[in-house]
């Protein structure tokens, strides 16, 4: 185990490396450069592709040609970055590409501000691009989980030939903590249907056009139960203190940083609070949270979100009007406080008459 | 013929081969478009757009039977991957049947 | 070419799959170029001997089925995109032949800066740029290289000068760039055109092949369905209105003058990656903890003060040696909208359990460094808190009578040392010493990760017992 006491961002770059990727491509944009600048240093030391592209664009699309050859492959960016990363992670989604691309999210909508905010949960989890496709959604909350979850970003996607990104925050990003980086650095798998300069290419085609109606449902469909299937194996969350708690709070990334506090503050005061944090958002927890809703002790959900209530609106999905899911969130950039939160879980509680 | 080996440079061998004593230049007239840029690429002009029909509606392409020179311009000239052929004097074709 | 049999090439499949009774004959129109520039280039890779390693990677426009005939490696992408993709391509299989074959709407218009900058970067790849004057798939509209005066059904009275416009002649525009070795303009219009299109599209091919840089060749090209004529009229139709646009021609050719350059293939072992990410193998020596005094544990610090004291780095020396104990710890500078008015400040976490919030609102300890941040944090302190400032420079008192207040000269001390700028270090020695919750080993040894100067290191780990001597002098 090598510990090191280091920024998310940075992070992510070393774990890539341990994970076997061999190129990024990039165009800068805060709070995401630093991504970037620890790529430029490390990735040409270890004779491995480095290179910053002439946008967004352009380096999503170098990121499909790489992983078109077989490579682990990434890129990084931020919120207005990622709009335009959108056309390409809808190839790479048609194609059935692995890659990872990092999204640190910022203020928006246009060009915002450089501060965190969680208002990319649509455009990455919902969609994006166009098309019937799924991005594998990866939210980290630490400088050690940027560095688990770009390793295991890199084996899901290719485990299921699918974009997957990791979804965090220019607060994590910027974040300093110890990471425990693997010893053993990652086999990449067998890859037959990548292109790989040899005559058996000619077997190989990489392709999202499919113009007969009916093949392309096929396509389609068959996308589909890859999906499914994802959301079988791959959920993946943590929860703090839910077995008895009746108000249970809702939260990913940095966010859940801070409602572990709220937890922490609330139980001292005697309530019985508890936290769910998805860790994958899509697939997203969703048979989790039916089960608390259905049959445990939760009276409430409180969801609390740096963005206007994007992930609520699975929360909602998934509980169905079990029991009432409320909503606390703040926009651009502003971060909610642990007293703020403990005031509204007070409001929450309040208003839903629960015994906590 | 076989659709797999029509036209194409696998086309077999077995049954022995025979060598051509005059260029010859054959359009598959199924596989021929009848843009006619074939013809005016001829300079000797022994290619022209058959009155006939194929089975898509074309004119196809023909050769005359003489005069070829055995230059490829045809060939070149055709956006058709395999509706050209053309034999120059000295090749080796198969033995039986046409080519 | 001494061929005595001028047939199909290998370079295509024997059987394209596409629909079943036209698997033999392409999808272009009768006398559309597209099948002109096809034929060249899969006759091409196979006496090139190249055919096994050639990865052909078609866009959208017309040739967005290419990978439906040639018998190479294939890949289809988005609208003008090809040469961006090809550049990922190509870094990731430098053998390989990397051919992008592109329309003039995909090439010059939507993908214009794709082109501009990969033919600048000198990409080891080769381009065949269609120039037909026209979007063909999409139904004849106007494309960047539609000549003045054209009917297109998005001209329907002819493109105009000042509206859209004069044609871009790109082959000209890419030969100011240093990057490409080869560039090339030819037609198809006739049969010598066609010989040089055949010759041309060869030495683009061979260009890459001697790893030389990048190579394109525009070609003229009929799209008689486009143009509404028949193919002996587009073929005159672009020796008469295209030709004294795009004259043909070598635009560049520097292939004399270029070093082949190939890059090397390095395989690391385990090793070798993790010294090259400077991960070093190491156990944290765990601290004993009841070194630490009860009322200072797990403390959550605000360190403040203006952008050039040193507080970043004071805190992040301070987490760093927290990490080498075995602590949770986080550091986290003033980030968003908390970064206003020049000051700046950091969150650090010094725990034995897990951590939650990175920042809080109500710190245990507060170092100010400067008057404004002591007169804008000493109110968040938690009651019982413990205040450090720097008494040299802050010329007020704290006003709070709940918590526990320590001024330490550390401007004055770091100045007797020579170099006032370690006051943060001092501060830190301070802090330490106060507390007990570090042991003075592990913030030296965890000096030289904090702080980026290395020249700096020693004079910093001065500040440190500055700071630790002078609370001991206080204690004694
Ligand atoms: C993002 C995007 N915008 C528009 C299109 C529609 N489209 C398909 S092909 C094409 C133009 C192709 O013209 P050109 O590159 O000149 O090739 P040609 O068809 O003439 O060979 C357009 C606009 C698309 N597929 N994707
Ligand atoms: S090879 Fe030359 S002479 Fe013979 S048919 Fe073709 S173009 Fe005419
Ligand atoms: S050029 Fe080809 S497609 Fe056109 S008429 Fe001649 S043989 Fe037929
Ligand atoms: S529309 Fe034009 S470019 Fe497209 S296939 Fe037809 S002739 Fe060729």
């Amino acid at each position: 185990m090598a510990r090191e006491f280091i920024k998310g961002n940075e992070a992510i770059v070393k774990a890539a490396l341990l994970a076997g990727c061999r190129a990024f491509y990039g165009y800068p944009i805060t709070p995401a450069s630093e991504i970037a600048h620890a790529a430029a240093k490390y990735f040409p030391r270890l004779g491995r592709t480095f290179l910053q592209a002439e946008s967004e664009i352009a380096s999503i699309q170098m990121v499909y040609g790489a992983s078109a050859c077989g490579q682990r492959v990434m890129t990084a960016s931020s919120s207005p970055g990622i709009s335009l990363k959108q056309e390409g992670l809808s190839y790479l989604a048609g194609s059935e590409l692995p890659c990872l691309v990092v999204d640190i999210m910022r203020g928006g909508p246009g060009l915002g501000n450089i501060a965190p905010e969680q208002s990319d949960y649509n455009q990455i989890v919902k969609g994006g691009g166009h098309g019937n496709y799924k991005n594998i959604v990866l939210s980290p909350n630490s400088a050690q989980e940027m560095c688990d979850l770009t390793m295991l970003a890199f084996e899901l996607a290719d485990k299921w030939r699918n974009p997957t990104v990791l979804l965090a925050d220019g607060y994590i990003g910027q974040m300093m903590e110890p990471v425990d980086f693997p010893e053993a650095v990652l086999e990449v798998p067998e890859k037959p249907w990548a292109l790989q300069g040899e005559a058996a290419d000619a077997d190989r085609l990489i392709n999202s056009i499919y113009l007969v109606p009916e093949i392309l449902e096929d396509h389609n469909r068959q996308l589909q139960r890859k999906y499914a299937k994802i959301e079988e194996e791959e959920v993946r969350y943590e929860e703090y203190l839910v077995e008895d708690a009746e108000l249970v709070l809702v939260g990913y990334g940095i966010v859940s940083r801070i409602l572990r506090s709220v937890v922490e503050r609330a139980r001292g005061e005697g309530r019985k609070v508890g936290l769910l944090r998805p860790i994958t958002l899509f697939p997203f927890p969703k048979v989790r949270l039916r089960e608390l809703a259905e049959g445990g002790t939760a009276q409430v959900f409180l969801v609390s979100e740096m963005s206007n209530g994007q992930m609520v609106d699975d929360v909602r999905l998934a509980v169905a009007e079990r029991i009432p899911v409320e909503f606390y969130g703040r926009m651009g950039g502003c971060v909610p406080s642990v007293e703020e939160i403990l005031e509204v879980v007070g409001e929450t509680v309040r208003k839903h008459g629960a015994t906590v | 013929m076989t659709s797999q080996s029509r036209g194409t440079d696998t086309a077999g061998t077995a049954g022995g081969t025979r060598v051509l004593e005059a260029h010859v230049t054959v359009v598959d007239p199924e596989l021929c478009k009848g843009c006619g840029l074939c013809v005016a690429a001829c300079p000797p002009g022994v290619l022209s757009l058959a009155p006939s029909f194929n089975s898509k509606g074309y004119h196809p392409a023909r050769y005359s039977g003489a005069g070829c020179t055995g230059c490829g311009f045809c060939f070149y000239a055709c956006p058709e991957p395999a509706a050209v052929t053309v034999y120059k004097k000295g090749a080796e074709v198969p033995a039986e049947g046409g080519i | 070419m001494a061929k005595k049999i001028l047939r199909k090439p290998a370079g295509f499949y024997d059987v394209f799959e596409r629909k079943p009774g036209d698997q033999l004959t392409t999808h272009y129109c009768p006398g559309c170029g597209h099948g002109n520039v096809h034929k060249l280039l899969a006759e091409a890779v196979v006496d090139l001997g190249i055919q096994d390693r050639t990865i052909l990677v078609s866009p959208v426009g017309c040739s967005v089925f290419a990978f439906y005939y040639f018998k190479t490696g294939n890949i289809q992408v988005a609208h003008g995109r090809a040469p961006a993709v090809a550049t990922g391509i190509k870094r990731a299989l430098p053998h390989a032949v990397v051919v992008s074959y592109q329309g003039d709407g995909d090439l010059a218009a939507i993908g214009g800066n794709h082109i501009l900058q990969s033919a600048n970067r000198g990409e080891q790849i080769t381009v065949l740029f269609i120039n037909n004057a026209i979007y063909g798939m999409t139904g004849g509209q106007m494309a960047p290289t539609t000549v003045l005066g054209m009917r297109t059904t998005t001209t329907p009275y002819g493109r105009k000068v000042n509206n859209e416009g004069p044609p871009i002649r790109v082959v000209e525009l890419l030969s100011s760039l240093d990057g490409p070795a080869y560039l090339e303009r030819t037609a198809l219009w006739d049969n010598k055109a066609i010989r040089r299109t055949r010759t041309a599209i060869r030495n683009a091919l061979q260009c890459q092949i001697d790893g030389l840089g990048f190579s394109m060749v525009e070609i003229l090209s009929p799209c008689p369905s486009g143009w509404k004529l028949n193919p002996d009229e587009a073929h005159e139709w672009m020796r008469e209105n295209m030709a004294p646009v795009f004259p043909p021609g070598l635009k560049k050719d520097v292939r004399a003058e270029r070093e082949p350059f190939f890059p090397e293939k390095r395989e690391l072992t385990a090793e070798e990656i993790r010294a090259a990410v400077d991960l070093q193998i190491e156990e944290p020596t765990p601290y004993p903890s009841e070194l630490v005094k009860p009322e200072y544990a797990d403390p959550a610090i605000k360190l403040a003060g203006f952008g050039g004291q040193g507080v970043l780095s004071a805190g992040a020396i301070l987490a760093n040696a927290g990490m080498e104990q075995g602590f949770q710890t986080s550091w986290i500078p003033s980030y968003g909208p908390e970064m206003r008015g020049g000051t700046a400040h950091c969150f650090v976490h010094i725990s034995r359990h897990a951590i939650g919030s990175p920042t809080v609102s109500n710190p245990d300890v507060l170092v100010a460094f400067n008057r404004p941040s002591l007169e804008k944090f000493e109110p968040e302190l938690k009651p019982g808190g413990l205040l450090l400032y720097d008494s040299t420079i802050i010329d007020v008192t704290p006003k709070r009578t709940d918590i526990e207040v320590l001024a330490v000269p550390a401007t004055g001390l770091a100045d007797e040392l020579g170099f006032s700028r370690m006051a943060n270090t001092v501060m830190v020695g301070a802090y330490v010493a106060k507390t007990g919750i570090l042991s003075r080993e592990a913030i030296e040894q965890t000096l030289p990760l904090a702080i980026k100067r290395q020249n700096l290191v020693e004079t910093n780990r001065k500040g440190l017992a500055r700071g630790i001597e002078f609370v001991e002098g206080l204690e004694s």
